[in-house]
Order: C-alpha cells, then structure tokens, then sequence
C-alpha cells in the first residue's frame, strides 16, 4: 500500500514526460494517492501499533542497506498531509500555457518525494526520496514562477542543496557512531541499538549538530531561513502549496524520527542553540512578517515564523511537546497550504499581491472572504482549528521539559512563543482587514468569487483543519503512541 | 578462461590492423574503421568477465598484475574508448574542416586509431605493478595523446592546446621518472611489492625517500589535474577535440588513480613515511576540491566548465585517497570508493560530452547559452544532459550521488573533517555551475528551432548512459561486487 502511494505519482509522472495527457493523469494520481493515504490511516492497527505495512527489498546487504518502507501514527499522519495538499495542489494548479506536461510531472515528483521520504523506514532512502523533490522544484519557480523568480529559484536549490549536503554528513557520522559490527541503515534497528546504549553519549553531539543544521537549513530554521520567503512569493501556486505545506514538514519529521530516537543525549546538549534560534524563529521573523507589505511575502515569512513553534515542541523533548509539535506539522501543512491557495487566486485579480491594492472584497467576493477568514484563524491559532489543539500541546509541553533540560529557559521561550502568537494574529488580522474590509481598491467591483469546481480543494483542506481541531484527540492516538516509542526512555 | 593479457594483446593488434587498412584503403569514409573498432572492443568487454587471474604468481616478481581491480579498470578505460569512438563518429564534420587534405577523407582514419593505442596503454598502467611498465604505459597513453590534442591541425586553439599539453606532459614525465630513480637507488626494486618488502626489512633513510616520493606525486598529480598541478587542464580540455577532451577526462584520469595507489600502497606502513605523505594528499585534495570548484562558478564555456569541474572531482578523488587509514574492506573503503567515483564520473562525463558534440554540431559553439532551450528542441538530449548534471552534482538516485557517498563516507570515517568542510563548500558551488546548464536548457527559450538529428548509435549510447546512471544510483549492488575482492587494500598497508 506504501509502495503506491510513492509509485503512483511517480510513475504518473514519467508516463506525462513522455506524452500521457498531463492534467487527467495527474489528478488521477492525486486522487489515487490521497484515497491511499487516507486508507492507509483508516486501515492502521492502533492497537497493535508500531511500523505496519512493511515492505523490503534488499539493495546493499553488506551495509544492510534496504528500500525498506513502512508506517507508524506518525508516518501516517505525514502521508495524509502529503495526499490531501497534493490533490488539492494539482486540483487548483492554474491552466499552464507552456510545457504543461513537465509542469504536473514536476508536482508529482515533489509529492512522490515527500510521500517516500514520509513511508521509508531506512535511513538512505529517507534521505534519497527527499533529494526528489529539488531539481523539480528548481525547473517549477525557473519555468513558471512569477516576480524575481531566477534569483528565488536558484536560492532555494542551493541552499537547500547545500542544507542536504550537511544532513548527508551527520547521517554518515551517524552511521559510523555505531560500532562496525551492527551498523545499519534500518531505522527501527538503529532505534533498538540506541536504546540498548551503542550509540555511546559522547559521540552523539557531533551529528547531531550536523543533522540539527542539516534538517534546519530544510525547515528554514533562523538564520538558514532566507530562501523561503522568495521563493514562496515566486513559486507558482501549487509548488508553493506543496512546498511551504508539505515538503518542508520533511525537515522536521527528520528530527523526530532520527535525531530524537538516536541521539538523545545530543538532543539534550544542543538543546539551548535550538531554543535560541528558534525564539528568533518566532520573534525576529515575526517582525519582520509584520513589516511586509506584500501577501505572498507575509505568508512566506509567517510560515518560517511558525516553524518555531514546531521546534519548541521537539526541543522539549517529552511526550506532550513532541506530539503536539507532530499535530501541528499536519495542521500548519493545511492551513499554510490553504492560504496560499487563496492567495493565488487573488494574484490573478492583483499581480504584485500589494495590500494596499486590495479592500472591501468581502463584498464582492463573499465565499473567499469566508474561506480566507478560516484559514487566517487557523493560522493565529483559534480554537476550533488543529492549530489551535497542537499549538497548545506545545506550550505545556515546552513549559515543563523533559528531565535534563533547563525549565527555567524553556518557560522563558515559552513566554517568548505566546507573544509570538499575538504577533500572529497581528498581521493576519491586519492583511485580512486590507484585503477583504475597507474601502474598495481598483476595479474591486468587478472582482468575483472562484467559480464552485476551484472552491473544493480548499474546502477540502479547510475541512480536514476543523476535523483535526474538534477532534484532535483522535489524532493523538496516532501520533502518541509513535511519539512515545521514539523518546528516549 | 582467458589469460588477461590477451585482451591488450587484442586492443594492439586491432590498433596495428586499423593503421594499416588506414594506409592502404582507398576508401573516403572511415567511418567503418571506427565501426569495427567499436565492435571489437564491446566484445572486449564481455571477454574480460573470463579474463583469468594470476594471483598464484609470485607478486614480487611480476610487472603485470590481473586482480580485480585491475580488471575493473581495464572495462572502464574499455568503455570510455567506445564511447569516445562514438563521439568521433559524431565529430566527423568538425574534423573535416579543420584537416588540411590532399584528398578527401584523408588524415581521419588516424583519428580512429590512436584511442586505441591509448586505451591498450590505459589498460596496462590498470595492471601495472611495476615502476618501469607504470613509466612505459603511461608514456604510451601520454604520447597518443599529444598527437590527438593537437589534431585540429587549422585550428589554432588546438596547436596551443598540444604544446601546452606536450611542454607541461613532458616536464611532469621528469618529474615522475627522476622519482623513480630516487627511489630505485634507494631500495634498488623497482617491483613495489619488492619495494614494500625492502621496506619493511630494512632501515631506509627518510628524507631522500619523501623526495623521491614527492616527485611521483608530482608527475601524478599532473596526470590526474590536481592542484597545484592544474594549470594546463582549462586550456588542453578547450582547445582539444571535443572527443579526446573526454577521453583526456575520463580514462586518462580514472587509470591515473589506479596507478596512484598502486604507487602509495608501499609506503603507506613506513613510519615517517606515511603520515607525511597523507598529510600532503590531504592538503593537495582540499586545494584541488576548492580550485576547481569554485573556478567553474564564472565559466560560460561549456568545454572550460566541464575542465574545471574535472579538476573539482580529481579533488573528490583525492579526499577518498587521503583517507586511506579507513577499515580496509566494506562501507568506507577508499579503493572501492575510488573506484565507485571513477565509474560513476565516467558514465556522466562521458555523457555529457557526447550530447555536447552532438548539440555543437547544430548550434555552431560549446558556450552555455547554445544549451538554451534544449528542453524544446531535443527533449531527449536535455534529458540525457539532465541526468548527467544532476549525477555531477551529486542528487541522489544517480550513479554520482552513491560515488560521493561513498568518498564523504570514507573522509568522515578517517575523522577528517577540514576535507568534510571543504567538500560542503565544493558541493554548493557545484550545484550552482552544473544547474546553469540545466537553467539554459529549460528555462530559456531557444536560439533556433531547427529540431537536432543525431546518428543512430549516439542515440543508443546516450540513452544507455543515462539509463546506466539511474541504475548504478539505485542498485550499487553489481559495481560494487565487480570491485570487491581487491587484492591488498591501501589500507592495509598502513597497519
């Protein structure tokens, strides 16, 4: 089952390069791999719990080098995202005049990237799958982007090539910390092998400062954050929507699933550099989100700005912060990718997406303002949206770290992340007032609502959010039981 | 079984008839040589899997070694010249108005037959285990190819490019052999197992022994474009014909590494002896790897680009043989990596050399921007070129990607870390400089839409090498088995 949803993207995509009608293969596919996901998550055994869906294939025996995939509640959780936003990606990808075929087979590719790098269960290929998604999203932002988009494209593919090369490092030296003997790539071994202690203490600090600027150069952690803002702002939609939403999940993921389990101890030591930089996350960006004056920028930054909230939850290292940072890796996927859904739709009416060229379309352009509305919400973080619930989760959980940690900083960048969340609903509120209240800009009137077949992809992505907010304990009993296997004992 | 020398034996001859039909046919087109050439080889290929061993041989007392790693060797420089003779098939119409003829056809015959000497030159350095054959195959390689850099006889970019290349060969090959002498006088063998064991026997003075090992390295490092003997590479690589540039790249480098380890392996154990001269390989790998890298960042010069990133990836190459006091055998060993690398650069340099010839022949220039828009008139070629950059960047699932792996593997694993840091900065630049290609070809729009046509054999090969980069990066399982089972590892002579 976790074969097709990595291979039936992917194969989709090869068959539009070369000459399946790009469109109706692609939505195919889509939908394919989102009623796969969502099987998937229906059909998980929660009482059994652990990896489910297994699948092997030897590749480097010697190394114990496997394609090895399966999937836990979190896992799970990850591949849902990955099948809800790329449908609703591919759904509302604009009509492209040029190279339509290499335009979907780029999404798709990005999407088989994120859903195998999600699924593997070996450290190679968790890393491989992920590289998948580079060059397609180089060609989406050179070929189809918008505004200054050479220089965005040709930042994000370096910095993030270069962010890959540095992970590539640590998981090599994560690999060698083993002793020769029992050294392998399978993740659910490695984990048996830490907690029996082969991962001696002192030789953990070194990768896992190499995979926490690795992983944080892929999650725009501050100050590796400056290639998302433009490149968001540039990316055409449903690049930005499977970027910004999914793809920079992989970053984060990667810290629960491999540097937590593995390497506790330095999680433990580096534990005031991530809440250092994370507190700049959440403030300094949040500043400067404040100050933008463009939408797309706003939404790129204010995505950077809640990455911080994700890593406070994983640096506090426990069982509550971690899976709310989990929850809200999901819920801040659908509501950023949500967001810029919309916003592509407004570019269509105002090209530069200035605020101060929009108001009063709350009027004319009713269902969106609507929508938008729920989405801003879940992005400050209302009750009632799954932002809400993990966001919460998060600050209990950073409020009280686990033992070893210094409570006395944790609760500091605590205070630090509420404030954080004002500022939030600052400049959502502000760019929600601009664009939707007020007096009318230009040609307002004439400005219509999306027509109906465009609502559903948000609808879709809104429902989810409210699913996951009312009931997020359903959720939780997915991502807890995962979560607590990988915490160190 | 077949004893392995007759499979040199074979190149030579066929290199012997192919001179001879040259002289005496009267036919214009010569592409039949070539054709046959390319036959004859492939075939070559498939023999050399029962290409017999002599590993029962006495290892003190032979010049020739059959061990796997040879062979290894020998299939890659076999390959490479296939292709190579593919390229020249491409290359015809190039050739043609830059050879001054009495006659049509004239003069081009030679151009199919030297590779060939070259590449029974680079299989022999494949198996060389003695310093006088090292000095003799490697002049055989060298001497064809001043002539072949210097073919474009009207073309004066090509005359520059072969003194550059004749003056610089030339000084290197002194270097190399006063080498030799320094060391024979000292241990009087001129067998390195026999060297090895003097060594290991008896009491050698040091200093003059660093000298001679030095000097080596001097000539070596030449042949392999390390920095700081790289000066000639840019110029030699642009101004030689397309064919032989690859040629120069890839099987002139790959066996130079063969040799280089062979060279080191007995003086790797000698205490003052082998720390020092790690040391230097470390600093020439981390000098090579920022050269090359970052000189490639301003080219606009595909050829000059592609001389550059050779240089870049010499120093990949070096930071695996500087790391040889990794475990011997397994995940990080620096000869497979080597190894590894070396096929890997071989299918993706060689790749992207053919679509260059191919895609020079229609636009009339090797600069970047006749790459723009690529992606419109062939999508096929810019695929091909595609996988070839993506490999040379190092993007997982290609052959290149499982190469660096593997190198990086080996450094950390020798705990160097300066290497490590050095390569983060070579691998982003080289992602910027391999990806401007790709930017030209799919982002820009073309120059002319005349479509590109290319004969059918380079259409075959181009898709086997880009077919054969995808599966090496997903299934490193085959390669890795052909060069497993090395005969003494490097390492293990630094214990």
């Amino acid at each position: 089952m976790l074969n097709l949803i990595i291979f039936v993207p992917l194969l989709a995509a090869i068959a539009i390069l070369l000459g399946a009608p790009a469109r109706k293969c692609a939505l195919g596919a889509a939908i394919a791999q989102f009623a796969l996901s969502l099987l998937a998550f229906l059909a998980y055994d929660r009482t059994k719990g652990g990896f489910q869906f297994l699948s092997t294939y030897a590749i480097v025996p010697e190394w114990r080098l496997n394609y090895f995939v399966g999937a836990d509640g979190l896992s799970l959780l990850m591949l849902l995202l990955t099948g809800i936003v790329t449908l609703a990606a591919i759904w509302l990808a604009p009509k492209v005049e040029k190279r339509e075929g290499l335009f979907y087979a780029c999404l798709l590719f990005i999407s088989a990237g994120a859903a195998g790098a999600f699924a593997s269960v070996d450290l190679f290929f968790l890393y491989a799958f992920h590289e998948l998604a580079l060059i397609p999203t180089f060609l989406l932002i050179g070929l189809w982007g918008s505004g200054e988009r050479y220089t965005a494209a040709w930042k994000i593919t370096i910095y993030l090539g270069l962010g890959s090369f540095i992970l590539l490092i640590g998981l090599i030296d994560l690999y060698l910390a083993v002793p020769e003997a029992s050294r392998t790539f399978n993740l659910i071994d490695l984990q048996q092998l830490a907690a029996s202690g082969l991962i001696p203490a002192a030789a953990q600090s070194r990768p896992y400062i190499f995979l926490l600027i690795g992983f944080g150069i892929l999650v725009s952690l501050f100050p590796f954050h400056s290639w998302a803002p433009p490149a968001y702002a540039s990316a055409p939609v449903p690049a930005a929507m499977l970027h910004a939403g999914v793809l920079k999940k992989f970053g984060l993921y990667g810290l629960i699933r491999v540097a937590l389990p593995l390497l506790p101890e330095g999680a433990r030591q580096w534990a005031w550099l991530l809440l250092i930089l994370l507190v700049g996350n959440i403030i300094y960006i949040g500043l400067v989100t404040i100050a933008q004056r463009k939408l797309d920028w706003l939404l790129g930054y204010s995505s950077v700005m809640h990455m911080g909230y994700i890593f406070l939850g994983i640096a506090a290292l426990n069982l509550v912060g971690v899976s709310g940072a989990a929850l809200l890796m999901f819920a801040h996927g659908l509501s950023i990718a949500a967001l810029f859904a919309m916003a592509g739709m407004l570019r269509e009416k105002n090209l530069t997406l200035a605020l101060d060229g929009f108001g009063g379309l709350a009027k004319t352009m009713p269902w969106l303002a609507f929508a938008f509305g729920l989405a801003a919400f879940a992005s400050i973080g209302l009750p009632g949206f799954a932002n809400f619930a993990s966001e919460l989760t998060v600050f209990f959980g950073a409020f009280k770290p686990a033992a070893g940690l210094s409570t006395a900083n944790f609760q500091l960048a605590t205070v630090f992340a509420l404030w954080g969340v004002v500022m939030s609903a600052v400049y959502m509120l502000r760019a929600y007032r601009a664009i939707f209240w007020g007096a009318p800009g230009k040609d307002a009137e004439t400005w219509i609502d999306p027509a109906k077949s465009l609502r559903w992809p948000i609808v879709l992505l809104l429902a989810a959010l409210v699913i996951a907010g009312f009931a997020p304990g359903a959720f939780y009993s997915y991502v807890r039981p995962s979560v607590e296997a990988l915490l160190p004992k | 079984m077949i004893p392995s020398l007759s499979l040199e034996i074979v190149v030579l001859l066929l290199g012997i008839a192919m001179l001879l039909v040259e002289s005496f046919s009267k036919t214009e087109d010569k592409r039949g040589l070539a054709r046959t050439a390319i036959a004859i080889l492939s075939a070559l290929v498939g023999f050399s899997f029962f290409a017999k061993g002599n590993g029962d041989a006495d290892v003190a007392k032979i010049f020739y070694s059959a061990d796997p790693t040879a062979l290894f060797f020998k299939r890659l420089a076999l390959v490479t010249t296939i292709v190579v003779l593919v390229m020249s098939l491409e290359y015809k119409a190039v050739l043609a108005k830059f050879l001054p003829s009495a006659r049509p056809g004239a003069g081009i015959g030679e151009f199919y037959s030297l590779p060939v000497f070259t590449c029974a030159g680079l299989m022999f350095m494949a198996s060389a285990v003695d310093f006088i054959l090292i000095f003799v195959s490697l002049e055989l390689v060298t001497i064809s190819f001043y002539v072949l850099v210097a073919y474009l006889r009207r073309h004066p970019q090509s005359l520059e490019a072969g003194v550059k290349y004749l003056i610089l060969g030339a000084l290197s090959t002194g270097f190399f052999v006063y080498g030799i002498t320094w060391i024979f006088g000292l241990t009087g063998e001129t067998n390195l197992h026999a060297i090895g064991a003097v060594l290991a026997s008896r009491e050698v003075a040091r200093a003059p022994l660093l000298f001679g090992i030095m000097l080596t390295l001097v000539g070596l490092g030449f042949k392999v474009a390390a920095a700081p003997f790289q000066i000639w590479v840019p110029d030699v690589y642009q101004g030689a014909p397309t064919p032989i540039t690859a040629f120069l790249s890839v099987g002139s480098k790959a066996s130079s590494f063969i040799v280089l380890i062979r060279v080191l392996e007995p003086f790797l154990g000698v205490a003052g002896v082998g720390e020092p001269v790690i040391k230097i390989l470390a600093i020439i790998a981390g000098l090579t790897l920022l050269y090359g890298n970052l000189a490639a960042l301003p080219q606009d010069n595909f050829k000059r680009l592609l001389a550059y990133s050779s240089i870049g990836h010499a120093g990949y190459l070096l930071v695996a043989v500087a790391s040889v006091s990794a475990t011997p055998e397994g995940f990080g060993s620096s000869r497979i990596a080597v190894g590894y690398y070396l096929a890997g650069y071989l299918l993706m340099t060689l790749l992207s050399f053919l679509v260059l010839i191919i895609v020079a022949n229609h636009s009339r220039g090797d600069d970047l921007m006749h790459f723009n828009g690529l992606a419109r008139r062939s999508p096929f070629l810019a695929f091909g070129m595609l996988t070839s950059m993506l490999s040379l960047a190092g993007v997982p699932f290609t052959a290149g990607f499982i190469g660096k792996f593997l190198v990086f593997a080996t450094a950390v694993q020798a705990g160097k870390y300066v290497l490590v840091g050095i390569g983060i900065i070579a691998v982003a630049a080289g992602f910027y400089y391999y990806l401007r290609i790709v930017a030209a070809m799919y982002w820009q729009e073309p120059n002319d839409d005349r479509a590109i046509t290319m004969n059918p054999l380079s259409k075959f090969v181009v898709g086997l090498l880009t077919a054969a980069i995808f599966f090496f990066g997903i299934f490193p399982q085959p390669l890795l088995n052909s060069l497993r089972g090395a005969s003494a590892p490097i390492a293990q002579a630094a214990r």
